[in-house]
């Protein structure tokens, strides 16, 4: 099999082969005044040199003759729970409109610096998103608005409510009140206050990544899924493991029924219909690449053969074949399957339910009777707003946590209808004077929400809660408490919120059961109703006939939510996410138009070229990407980008891809038909893909067919073997070293490639725990990415050797020609191995990288003089250099603005060093959280328990595919671990070298395509 | 003759020179060492020591639980409460015989919830002491509330026992007092006979001087002195031949050479080290009021010394515990209760500043590692105004590490790794760097 990271490493291009070999890229410039020019005019003239030397000297001279007077300052009055320099925790809720995620605040000296999952939570189960782990960098957002604003000039709270009171009881037409879905109680009955005081008052819900569709082919409901129950899963087009509805919480049901051992061996049947290579598609056994125009007749071909209709004319004989293979399985696996759908079409939805209904899904996969209530949006009465602000009757119009002008296809419409007056009171409770913000007449900005009490009701009898885990940053008030005062009543928010809590946790005993549950962060018992959909829901015939239509002939163009950036809220101003590579592409900073191989071939265009994509009559410029697995025909474009006030991180970059959304009757299309149209420009896309490629592909990433385990657990991994005078042994039994003795721990990671689904959770984990600057662009461009983890991305061909046998070879060799078509995908963690016998420990000079009696590779900062040799000679390339003041140099101001102003320095993680310019960095297994645990355990007087000392990686693993523990504890989960996978899925990456790192990885195991398991169906019926 | 008498004249008032000069420097280097290495702590010590063999030969009971309830006391109960003294809260002495264990417990895990309760004990003895509410300690275990009892039984047990330790205790810090009045009667003797010989040995000098003058004036006076004896008589010490000499000029030049690179190398490496800083703190707070004379246990104020990295400066309200009633009229007390009242934090200057590359944690080395607070902070208890006892650096740090047995007595986490220790070295003592505490990422990360 052949692995490879991205197209140019398939075509092995000259420029490939050269950063391949090379560890740092040569003759890049410092001072980038003089890019290009990397002859002598870049280095620095003799004089120069003398005065800067000249100058250090003075300055150290000036800086050594007074120590600077440093103050201590004392509480005042010392809250009883906090002891400074000790963490506390305390639980909330991380809910942005689209990603749910029960949290705990890690809250330091009184601020946040890092939020990890709340295990108490029975929808998310400790795990965390990519995006929430990054939302604590948000509320040190600088671009948040620090007052109430009313006409453009600040304001006090009381003035600016009594404008709006007088506004609110002055004009006429409909009061509406804008917002992302609400899935708050006690907010949805502080909004109600406010309405029983306002004119015609109107909620209106929408979601930027609108379920509209599915709502309303399931009765008004959205329904509970539940992955783990489901022996096959289809997807059409449903990236449920990275943007779709609760991520978080079907990555942890999905991999349930994917992890496998040898006493379990047995996997679910992933299939994926899709047009752009997404997370869940790369994670997926059978993934057909299919045109959105398509998705249509791909829902009714698998409705005809599940319920026994007519056969469906017009689909691709792969995707012809997949469906029958589906099918064939969904029937086999009835009640214990699922088929989802992604899109916003109320005809493939409701065809969608009617194949879960007539496979007996309903109440096993698929609940409708304890809904999930994450989206609630209609897009019918968005489309309703819009129109009514357009032509005058609409009065008021509050937007809260909206920004439809930005975000919706129609947005160019509602800022049109502001700035001519439209309305004649507009107020924003945005966070920031964003796209609509700004257009509004009063702004009255929320608190953030780590400042913020709340409640949240995601599904149908859990419930959560979120505390302020911060005082105020900025003079702003929570929107909840705003609602009130302009209702009338001068209650607290924090009453109101427990008042309503009094009907959920009964009245005998309240303080302790709230008590309680503010403690957990999570409760149980029910408060929110479902509000019924004014659309009605499509009969199942009108559905199909509706479906009939045809395959469009012209380029379509997918829109799509990115992992980090989502849809581009507040995220859109969060350097970490921006810099997170994605998944797939492993492009940073920015948007980009992913195109076929095919396509880019057939027109000439190369990667960068910039394209002109222009869809009813709006058109955006991005660059091209060329994606393998993109179906044919399509272009994939990510929304998210482009936003034009977010901040100084945010803006102008990437395209906004909204405006070529369809924005139809029935509902918002995030596909639609698209002309391209090179413009001549480039524009260089940030990929991290190819950087740091390990010395050899062979040996790095193992996996093999579920077949294959079935039969012999022991035969699916390839085990190294190297000559010796005795023959062939395993690599350790040569060495020139002495092995370490560990007597007290000896701390070990395990990796299991086949629960890795490459979310990208660990890396942002990672990022906030300790420290790792942001670059910004450029720097990714120029390989200097600071990520001290990564998730290496290889695709693969989808073709086995047995296949050679089957198929023959001629046919076989004739399918690998062109792989790039689809690719299967494999994901590896890759992050400093902790080798046993480190190379890097034995070149660095003056000992600044050594080994540690706990096994840990240790490096010390203050000793690094930056030689580099380290770097050089790690096979796994995980060592990181600064090659800037990555917190004083003006240069990364915007990108890394965090670590300059004392706002944004509030987030840094107090035990662990900011490294300065000149030295190495990487992974150090997260030694300040083992020092802890160790010290905990030390105070107790006992040993530390298994699972108390975990790294930042595998703390917010949402699949738990990262387990971390002290290898020389026999009981602990670890060791049993690798005791049982030896030998049979565990190795070391580049085994042959003997390194002997101290993390294991296990093979990632495939169910794969069904012909070549002919037993699979009778085992499964 | 008289030549070799001038140049022995010469070379005396030399010798004398060293000789009152000498005892000073030497005087002066011991000051700076007594100041700075742990000896002069070592009269504290006694005092601290005593209390718990104080403790300890009060005997009687289970004598593990007595010890662990003794640590427990200091940390959870002594900054409120004393065996035989009303500090905040009353005196435990006797508190086995007026309660029973049965009524303690749930007092110690909530007392608030006692008194709500109506238990009629628990409401007259919050109103007889204040109203003042004592804080809820629902970490204690039953069984450690029971050692804390027996410990506070023992101490009261035999009421000469408890008498005895704070006797030892008195008689420590009294030792201290007079090692001190000793020293400072002694150097007095050694000055005034410094004082004595410095003055013998001018009058000496002068005199010799004023007698070569003579002897000279009377040689001068004589006729029957030959040419050679003139020469003599006349001859003038040739200041020019000396500065001329290249032995001389040699031998000066390397020694000015070597004080200037001496010095050098010694303002080098002090650059940074703030060994004796001692700054003006903006309220005249002494540690020897506090600390010294009124004993007041250090985690008292510093409330988190046992169980965070920081052993924090004490909150305005934790001076309030005391200062609401004593010395309300001090102009030193008044600048807290401004400070109260107007909502601005005392700003006190850091004294102890280590480098933020450097993770130091207290409760690792007071809690787990059961080091005093004067191994590091020098005679604290002695100090009116504190200042930088030890050197902080990293040579400092790592020496105590190579030198200093590792506190694995009753802690589990140890267990195993002595055992180990043990069979494969036997004679060498277990310290902190055969544990990896002398690895880099300890303290750098």
């Amino acid at each position: 099999m052949k692995y490879w990271k991205g197209i140019e490493e398939l075509d092995n291009s000259p420029e490939f082969v050269k950063n391949a070999f090379a560890e740092f890229p040569d003759f890049l410039p410092v001072k980038e005044g003089r890019a290009g020019h990397a002859d002598d005019s870049s280095v620095a003239p003799r004089r120069d040199f003398l005065k800067l030397m000249g100058f250090g000297v003075a300055a150290a001279t000036l800086a050594a003759c007074e120590t600077p007077v440093r103050k201590a300052i004392p509480y005042l009055n010392k809250p009883e729970e906090i002891d400074p320099t000790v963490s506390n925790f305390y639980a909330s809720t991380y809910f942005t409109g689209s990603d749910y995620n029960a949290v705990l605040v890690k809250n330091r000296d009184g601020r946040p610096i890092k939020l990890e999952g709340n295990p108490e939570s029975p929808v998310t189960r400790g795990g965390l998103s990519a995006r929430a782990q990054a939302a604590v960098l948000n509320l040190y957002d600088g671009g948040r608005l620090r007052h109430f604003m009313a006409k453009g000039k600040q304001v006090d709270f009381d003035e600016l409510d009594r404008a709006v009171r007088a506004g609110l009881a002055s004009t006429t037409g409909k009061t509406v009140l804008v917002s992302p879905t609400i899935i708050s109680p006690s907010t949805k009955r502080a909004i109600a206050v406010m309405a029983g005081r306002a004119r015609n008052f109107e909620h209106v819900m929408y979601d930027v990544n609108s379920a509209s569709a599915l709502i309303q082919a399931n009765g008004g409901v959205l329904p509970a899924f539940d992955f783990s129950r489901a022996n096959v899963i289809v997807s059409l087009g449903a990236d449920f493991l990275g943007t779709w509805i609760s991520p978080v919480e079907y990555s942890r049901q999905y991999i349930t029924n994917r992890k496998v051992s040898s006493d379990k061996r047995t996997m679910s049947r992933h299939f994926q219909f899709e047009t752009t290579l997404s997370l869940t598609g790369s994670n997926a056994d059978v993934r057909v690449p299919v045109k959105p125009s398509e998705m249509g007749a791909v829902a009714l071909a698998l409705y005809n053969t599940v319920a026994g209709g007519g056969s469906v004319a017009g689909l691709s004989p792969a995707a012809q074949k997949q469906v029958a293979q589906a099918a064939k399985e969904l029937q086999a696996n009835r009640g214990a399957s699922l088929v989802v759908s992604g899109s916003n079409d109320p005809a493939i939805q409701t065809v969608v339910a009617a194949i879960n209904q007539s496979l007996g899904n309903v109440g096993t996969t698929l609940n409708l009777t304890a809904p999930s209530y994450v989206r609630q949006g209609e897009d019918a009465r968005m489309t309703q707003f819009i129109n009514d602000l357009k032509s005058g009757a609409v009065g008021t119009v509050i937007f809260y946590h909206a920004n439809p002008v930005f975000n919706h296809p129609r947005g160019a419409e509602i800022e049109e209808a502001l700035k001519g007056n439209k309305a004649a009171l507009t107020i924003s409770l945005n966070d920031r004077l964003d796209e609509t913000g700004w257009l509004c007449q009063y702004q009255a900005p929320d608190h953030h929400w780590l400042e913020s009490w709340n409640d949240f009701e995601p599904k149908r009898g859990s419930l959560s809660l979120a505390q302020p885990a911060i005082t105020p940053l900025f003079k702003t008030r929570q929107a909840q408490e705003t609602f009130l005062r302009w209702g009338g009543s001068n209650e607290s928010y924090y009453n109101f919120l427990k008042d309503g809590w009094r009907t959920v946790l009964g009245s005998s005993g309240f303080q302790t059961a709230w008590d309680k549950a503010v403690h957990d962060g999570v409760a149980t018992g029910s408060a929110l109703t479902t509000t019924a959909f004014t659309t009605p829901a499509l009969s199942i015939a009108d559905a199909t006939g509706r479906l009939g239509g045809g395959i469009k002939s012209g380029i379509e163009a997918v829109l799509y939510e990115k992992v980090g950036i989502g849809e581009g809220g507040v995220e859109a101003n969060n350097p970490f996410l921006h810099e997170l590579p994605d998944p797939i592409s492993k492009a940073t900073w920015g948007n980009y138009v992913a195109v076929p191989r095919k396509m880019a071939e057939e027109q000439k265009w190369k990667q960068n070229d910039v394209v002109k994509v222009t869809a009813g009559g709006k058109s955006i410029e991005l660059p091209i990407l060329v994606q393998p697995g993109q179906a044919d025909g399509t272009v994939g474009i990510a929304v998210g980008y482009g936003r034009t006030k977010v901040g100084k991180v945010g803006d102008t970059v990437g395209a906004n891809a909204f405006p070529l959304a369809q924005a139809t009757p029935a509902g918002v299309m995030y596909y639609n038909t698209v002309t391209l149209e090179k413009t001549g420009a480039t524009s260089p896309i940030a990929q991290t893909q190819t950087h740091h490629t390990i010395m050899d592909r062979h040996e790095v990433v193992q996996e093999n067919t579920l077949a294959k385990y079935r039969e012999n657990p022991k035969e699916v991994t390839e085990y190294e073997r190297i000559a010796t005078p005795e023959g062939l042994e395993k690599p350790n039994k040569v060495s020139l070293w002495q092995d370490y003795q560990y007597n007290d721990h000896h701390w070990g990671m395990a990796i299991d490639l086949n629960s890795c689904i490459g979310c990208g959770s660990c890396v942002i984990g990672c990022q906030t725990e300790n420290n790792i600057a942001v670059v910004g662009k450029q720097q990714v461009i120029n390989r200097r990415e600071m990520h001290w983890m990564r998730i290496d991305r290889y695709y693969s061909s989808a073709h086995h050797e047995d296949e050679f046998e089957k198929e023959g070879k001629l046919k076989t060799y004739a399918a690998m020609e062109d792989p790039a078509d689809n690719p299967q995908v494999i994901f590896q963690p890759m992050l400093c191995q902790h080798c046993n016998h480190a190379p890097c420990e034995t070149v660095c000079p003056v000992l600044a990288t050594t080994h540690s009696s706990e096994g840990l590779n240790q490096m010390t900062y203050n000793r690094c003089v930056g030689t580099r040799y380290c770097a050089n000679n790690c096979p796994y390339k995980v060592r990181r250099f600064n090659w800037f003041s990555y917190y004083s140099n003006e240069k990364f101001e915007d990108v890394n603005g965090h670590m300059f102003t004392d706002l944004g320095r509030m987030v840094l993680n107090p035990d662990v060093t900011v490294r300065a310019r000149g030295v190495m960095e990487k992974c150090s297994f997260c030694v300040q959280r083992i020092q802890l645990g160790k010290l905990e355990a030390k105070k107790q007087k006992r040993r530390p328990k298994d699972g108390e000392v975990v790294t930042a990686c595998a703390q917010s693993c949402p699949t738990e595919a990262i387990l971390f523990g002290d290898m020389r504890d026999p009981s602990s989960r670890i060791s049993q671990l690798l005791r049982r996978e030896d030998g049979e899925r565990a190795f070391h990456v580049l085994d042959s070298i003997n390194v002997q790192p101290n993390i294991t990885y296990l093979t990632k195991i495939r169910n794969g395509a069904a012909e070549f398991f002919p037993t699979e169906e009778k085992e499964n019926a | 003759m008289m030549n070799s008498f001038l140049s022995r004249t010469s070379s005396w008032v030399l010798a004398l020179f060293l000789a009152v000069s000498a005892p000073a420097w030497a005087q002066q280097a011991t000051v700076s060492k007594n100041g700075m290495t742990p000896g002069t702590a070592a009269a504290a010590t006694p005092a601290a020591a005593a209390a718990p063999t104080g403790a300890q030969g009060a005997g009687g009971g289970d004598a593990a639980a007595i010890a662990a309830g003794d640590a427990l006391f200091k940390n959870n109960c002594a900054q409120c409460h004393a065996v035989n003294d009303k500090v905040v809260g009353p005196a435990l002495a006797g508190i086995s015989k007026r309660r029973p264990i049965s009524w303690i417990i749930p007092w110690v895990h909530n007392s608030s919830k006692v008194i709500a309760s109506g238990d009629e004990y628990a409401v007259k003895l919050f109103n007889d002491n204040g109203k003042q509410q004592m804080p809820a300690f629902p970490q204690l275990s039953d069984k450690e509330i029971t050692s804390i009892v027996a410990w506070v039984t023992s101490q009261e047990g035999g009421a000469n026992q408890t008498a005895g330790g704070a006797t030892a205790a008195n008689a420590g810090a009294a030792d201290g007092q007079t090692g001190a009045a000793a020293g400072a009667a002694a150097g007095g003797y050694t000055d005034m006979l410094l004082i004595v010989l410095v003055v013998v040995l001018i009058v000496l000098v002068v005199t010799l001087a004023i007698i070569a003058n003579l002897m000279k004036d009377v040689l001068q006076g004589r006729k029957d002195l030959d040419g050679r004896d003139i020469e003599v008589l006349n001859q003038r010490f040739d200041w020019a031949g000396l500065y001329r000499s290249p032995v001389l000029r040699g031998i000066v030049g390397t020694v000015f050479a070597l004080v200037l690179l001496y010095e050098g190398v010694q303002s080098v490496m002090a650059v940074g080290l703030t060994q004796g800083y001692q700054p003006t703190q903006p309220i005249a707070f002494s540690h020897k009021i506090h600390a010294g004379e009124n004993q007041i246990n250090c985690a008292y104020c510093h409330t988190s010394v046992y169980k965070a990295k920081s052993a924090n400066i004490p909150s305005a309200n934790i001076c309030m515990n005391c200062h609401s009633q004593i010395k309300t009229e001090s102009p030193e007390i008044k600048k807290i209760y401004r400070a109260i009242e107007r909502k601005q934090p005392i700003q006190w200057v850091r004294v102890h500043n280590l480098p933020d590359l450097a993770y130091f944690n207290h409760s690792q080395h007071t809690q787990v590692g059961g080091i005093q607070c004067q191994t590091c902070h020098g005679p604290i208890q002695n100090m009116e105004v504190v200042y930088q006892y030890s050197a902080l650096t990293m040579g400092w740090c790592i020496n105590c590490h190579r030198e200093t047995p590792l506190n694995t007595k009753g802690n589990a986490y140890y267990d195993n790794l002595v055992k180990l220790h043990d069979k494969s070295n036997n004679a060498v003592p277990f310290t902190v760097s055969s544990n990896g505490g002398t690895e880099c990422s300890k303290c750098h990360y």
